[in-house]
């Protein structure tokens, strides 16, 4: 039987701030155990929290960023649930009124082709609200250690509608959702660091009916491949249960990555009663609409945005926004470079081919991090070399040496060209000189040409090149050999 | 709440995580219906249109500016009260899941 | 009242002044007293006798500096078991905080060492600060010192009976329900409860949050202003605490503020349940105001009924979430026999709490469980307002509002243990005041026949300590009451 998959997705967030959501404890991946810890993190008799306004901040651009309704006021609620990495035992949210309400984002499915723009659309988003990350808990053979350190970083919970349909929309709204979290500047998203968590929901119905199956929420999904293998195996798993006639019972349900399936954490009978209610220690938030329209007015393009602006205005090909756009730093570099000269076809290749090779052979000799702003190359620099090339100082030829050396060296493409004497000679005296010797040592090649076969003034040029390392103006050398030989 | 309140007293003590023993069960169980039954007063009221009030004074945005990171505990301080701790860190008995 | 541990911090702080005795003598009185009567009051769960005298002996060696701080620097304060104090235990009389070290003060503690007091002892208290009766104490029963047969009254019966006995010369209390001004009413001192807000609850063990307040207990209405003066103010680590508005030198406004006021009386506090002897007391002291020309408004709060069901809704439902976080992992009470997480949390709370803190957490877990949410908490918040609402009407056509503070004077130990719902009612009369968040202050106006003491209670308006203060002065000044000493 056919089915069709609704998926929705609640993603966790870290927000960048240097303190914790409710203390101004610091925080950062990494630390030792428990050093990143205070009187309100550990939960300690007698503490309060106070909220971190930077929190709010942030989470006001995320929202703004991702299309939401930013609210009037927002208010904290207590999610009562036991568990050791909580050290209150509730988790301090927003339930009733979160800060930001609604949003949607543009997502593009990749093709088949690599090489074309996929599909575009947009999916919904219900809410975004903050609230506190728990600590850290690690498991040994007999018992359990615990890390508070990341207890109390400020997370946003960002809440889509079920508005997907397939394992590849998820993954394309995932990494749709990174370009524009690392654009505000609100995360770095790093997976691996627990910096982007998701949880996926999960329901299949019968094609074309209206009513939404039983759903399952899969947790612990922290890579975007995790995400990619569990929603399609939980597919499978609900339509095998469906063809059988079976019911899919609604439960929670953990990705084991080695086992590469998953297994049921606890069904809906003993699913949790948070008993929410307002916390009483923190005071609701009233937004304050001239700061709201300061944060949106500050905002970065969005990605999707520049590429089609790179595409109208600059004509590059998809293979190359699809390179440059999706990566602040790069585009952002790209357009500052066509302020020194504006070949914008030129210039997009250098960065999005030269620059980003040159910056993959240093990461992987491990010199430097696969990082633009790391490198000592700046926009000037590409700037300029477009420049030389075009006014014919030197050829494409030259330029990839010239690139090579001011990538290692950091100077400036003409000072390379002056130091290593590269400029391209147009002298005609002395190229008409080597001519006439190349004309001279190969009548083979010679006569041929004159026997109609074009290609064979080629390996005339060759010891001319050679004689002038390459410096000789292709173009006018073409027409030299060519003017002498039918002179001749 | 027409009829007499009862609370299911196993599964309250469980969300409240209290291991209570039968005769606590037992006379607890007796005493809160009395006490919700005495609450019953309070439906007598119409409180339509009334806004809760979750508190005492009606005062927004109370924060911390400026991000600025404070003092913090050495792992020493937790280890001090800690029932046990190892590697810098916190035990407990294995969280089966 | 010749005993230096009968004085009042006014005459102290004067005598210290002229050096007739010092601080490390006064606070060796204090502890020889202690040592000598508590025998059989059992005020304090514990106290650092060489702790206090050296405090006394900084306090001495500043004031011979020339840098005394004030009226409070050199004077023994007793401090409830729920106020936490750097490097003592905080056990709120519960085993669940046996042997549990702050790391911190709380901040009224922070402002009471500014203004040069001597932190002294741990009182005892009903755990957690649950009960009217101070018999739900883990460690012992305190007996109020006017008739060691009978209770001391509660939450606070610790603070108030150790005043009353000498062993202290003010203390400190905390009320969520009259847990301040019922014990000082049944033990014949002052006792008074702020404004919600104007004393930080930053190191206070919260019972619920949202009714809390930090109070002195005092021999004077006069002793009671300095302690506050000294501890109000909007506290950083703490959300809910509010700039004070109006006159804050309670004290020297005392001298200028002389009446006559309006006053009003509110007949729902006379009505049934009421003791006969309490009844003819405080109606003698609103004849003594009107004799001084005060006009007395009869005044209704129609829902004064419901304060009692509102009150153990709230407060039940924010200490279900508020003692949350003692589980026996991070410093509370571990249960020996435990195999896993789960029975961790549930044998080390099973244990670590009494009767009367498991009876309420369970109620307040119901209230907010689903299901129950609306019909209980919910409603109560509404209810709530309209209280608040009462008040607000009648404090448009008055200064003050007289009621008695206790339904009865002290009981006999154990009379109401088994009946939880009887004992809740022993604070009808100062419950909806902490609803509110308004000041109220308790004063002796009285005794019974068997010689145990009668309390007037005198509510303010919002931030109106000063104008709540002079009144309960001018009834305090006029009568002798409060020179009244038991003999042990
Ligand atoms: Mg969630
Ligand atoms: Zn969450």
């Amino acid at each position: 039987m056919d089915y069709d998959v609704v998926i929705g997705l609640e993603i966790h967030v870290q927000i960048k701030t240097r303190t914790k959501m409710f203390t101004a404890a610091p925080y950062s991946y990494g630390a030792e155990p428990n050093t990143l810890i205070d009187p309100v993190v550990l939960g300690l008799p007698g503490t309060l929290p106070v909220l971190n306004h930077e929190a709010i901040e942030k989470c006001t651009s995320l929202g703004l960023m991702l299309g939401c309704e930013i609210a009037e006021v927002c208010k904290w609620d207590r999610k009562n649930y036991f568990y050791p990495d909580s050290p209150k035992n509730y988790q301090l949210t927003q339930n009733e009124q979160p800060l930001c309400i609604g949003g949607e984002i543009e997502i593009e499915l990749a093709d088949a082709a690599r090489n074309a723009a996929g599909e575009h659309r947009w999916v919904k988003l219900n809410r975004i609200h903050l609230e506190e990350d728990p600590g850290k808990l690690t498991h040994e053979s007999f018992d359990t250690l615990i890390d508070f350190n990341r207890a109390g970083v400020p997370l946003a919970e960002i809440v889509t509608e079920p508005d997907m349909s397939s394992s590849a929309e998820a993954v394309a709204f995932l990494n749709a959702l990174r370009n524009l979290i690392i654009y505000a500047g609100i995360s770095d998203c790093d997976m691996e660091k627990g910096q982007l968590r998701c949880d996926a929901n999960v329901s299949l119905k019968p094609k074309g009916s209206e009513t939404l199956g039983t759903r399952t929420e899969m947790k612990n999904l922290n890579s975007i491949s995790n995400v990619k293998a569990a929603i399609e195996y939980e597919i499978e798993r609900q339509a095998d249960i469906l063809d059988e006639g079976g019911e899919v019972t609604q439960e929670t349900r953990r990705w084991d990555v080695d086992q590469g399936c998953s297994f049921s954490l606890r069904s809906k009978e003993e699913a949790h009663d948070y008993r929410y209610f307002p916390d009483p220690d923190l005071m609701p938030v009233q937004m304050d609409r001239t700061r709201v329209d300061e944060l949106k007015s500050t905002l970065p393009e969005r990605p999707f945005d520049k590429q089609r602006r790179f595409e109208a205005d600059f004509g590059l090909p998809y293979t190359v926004t699809t390179v440059l756009c999706p990566n602040r730093e790069l585009s952002e570099f790209f357009e500052a470079a066509l302020e020194t000269h504006n070949a914008p076809k030129l210039i997009a290749n250098y960065v999005a081919n030269d620059l980003l090779r040159e910056l993959a052979d240093a990461a992987a000799h491990g010199e430097q991090d696969l990082d633009v702003s790391e490198s000592k190359l700046t926009p000037a620099h590409i700037g300029t070399l477009a420049k030389i090339i075009e006014d014919g100082t030197i050829s494409k030829q030259i330029a990839k040496e010239v690139f090579t050396d001011m990538f290692a060296t950091g100077e400036m493409p003409d000072a390379i060209v002056e130091k290593k004497g590269l400029k391209q000679s147009n002298d005609s005296e002395e190229i008409e000189a080597l001519c006439r010797d190349a004309i001279a040592g190969n009548p083979k090649a010679v006569g041929q040409y004159k026997d109609g076969n074009e290609k064979a003034i080629n390996a005339l040029k060759g010891p001319v090149m050679k004689a002038t390392k390459g410096k000789a103006n292709p173009a006018m050398l073409d027409q030299l050999l060519k003017k002498l030989i039918d002179e001749g | 709440m027409s009829t007499k309140p009862h609370i299911d007293i196993d599964y309250v003590a469980n969300l409240a995580r209290i291991e209570l023993s039968d005769d606590e069960k037992a006379k607890l169980g007796g005493q809160l219906d009395d006490i919700l039954g005495y609450f019953e007063k309070l439906n007598a009221v119409d409180v339509d249109g009334v806004e809760p009030m979750a508190h005492a004074q009606a005062v927004y945005n109370v924060w911390r500016e400026g991000d600025e990171a404070g003092e913090t505990y050495a792992p020493e301080v937790l280890k001090k009260m800690a029932p046990e701790f190892r590697d810098g860190q916190v035990v407990v008995p294995k969280v089966v899941e | 009242m010749s005993e230096l541990h009968f004085k009042t911090i006014t005459e102290l702080s004067a005598s210290l002044e002229a050096g007739e005795q010092t601080s490390v003598e006064l606070t060796q009185a204090i502890i020889d007293r202690t040592a000598s009567v508590d025998g059989k009051v059992k005020a304090f769960i514990s106290y650092d006798a060489e702790d206090a005298l050296a405090q006394a002996k900084t306090s001495d060696e500043r004031r011979a500096a020339g840098k005394a701080l004030g009226p409070l620097d050199g004077i023994p304060i007793g401090i409830k078991d729920v106020l936490t104090v750097k490097d003592q235990p905080v056990r709120c009389a519960s085993k669940m905080l046996e042997n549990y070290i702050s790391p911190f003060d709380a901040t009224c503690i922070a402002k009471l060492r500014e203004a040069g007091a001597i932190i002294w002892g741990r009182l005892n208290m009903d755990e957690f600060a649950m009960g009217s009766s101070t018999e739900n104490s883990a460690y012992q029963t305190t007996a109020n010192p006017w008739d060691l047969e009978t209770i001391p009254g509660g939450s606070s019966g610790g603070s108030a009976a150790a005043l009353a006995a000498g062993e202290a010369i003010a203390t400190l209390g905390t009320d969520t329900g009259g847990s301040i001004r019922q014990p000082a009413a049944l033990c014949g001192v002052v006792g008074m409860k702020p404004t919600y807000g104007l004393v930080s609850r930053y190191g206070l063990v919260a019972f619920a949050s949202s009714l809390d307040q930090v109070g002195p207990f005092a021999r004077t209405v006069e002793d009671a202003a300095i302690l506050m003066e000294a501890m109000l103010g909007k506290d950083d680590l703490d959300s809910t605490s509010i700039e004070p508005q109006g006159e804050t030198n309670y004290a020297a406004a005392l001298k200028e503020k002389k009446g006559p006021w309006k006053l009003g009386v509110p007949q729902e506090f006379f009505g049934e349940g009421i003791d006969p002897e309490v009844k003819a007391s405080i109606e003698k002291a609103i004849d003594w105001y009107k004799s001084q020309g005060c006009e007395i408004v009869d005044i209704s709060l129609p829902h004064s009924d419901l304060a009692v069901p509102v009150y153990y809704i709230v407060a039940t439902a924010e200490a279900s979430s508020n003692l949350a976080r003692f589980d026996g992992v991070r410093y509370s009470h571990r249960s020996k026999d435990v195999n896993d997480a789960l029975t961790l949390f549930t044998k080390s709370r099973g244990e670590g709490f009494g009767d009367e803190v498991k009876r309420r957490i369970i109620l307040g877990t119901y209230v907010l469980s689903s299901g129950y949410y609306d019909a209980y908490y919910l409603r109560a918040q509404k209810v709530r307002r309209l209280i608040l609402g009462d008040f607000e009407k009648a404090f448009d056509q008055v200064d003050a509002i007289l009621t008695p503070t206790s339904p009865t004077p002290a009981f006999k130990r154990g009379e109401r243990s088994d009946d939880p719902l009887a004992m809740y009612l022993s604070d009808i009369y100062t419950i909806s005041v902490n609803l509110a968040g308004l000041p109220a202050i308790s004063v002796p106006s009285g005794f019974t026949e068997s010689g145990l003491p009668i309390g007037l209670q005198v509510i303010g308006k919002a931030f109106g300590e000063a104008d709540m203060f002079a009144v309960a002065h001018a009834f305090e000044q006029a009568h002798d009451y409060h020179r009244q000493t038991p003999n042990l």
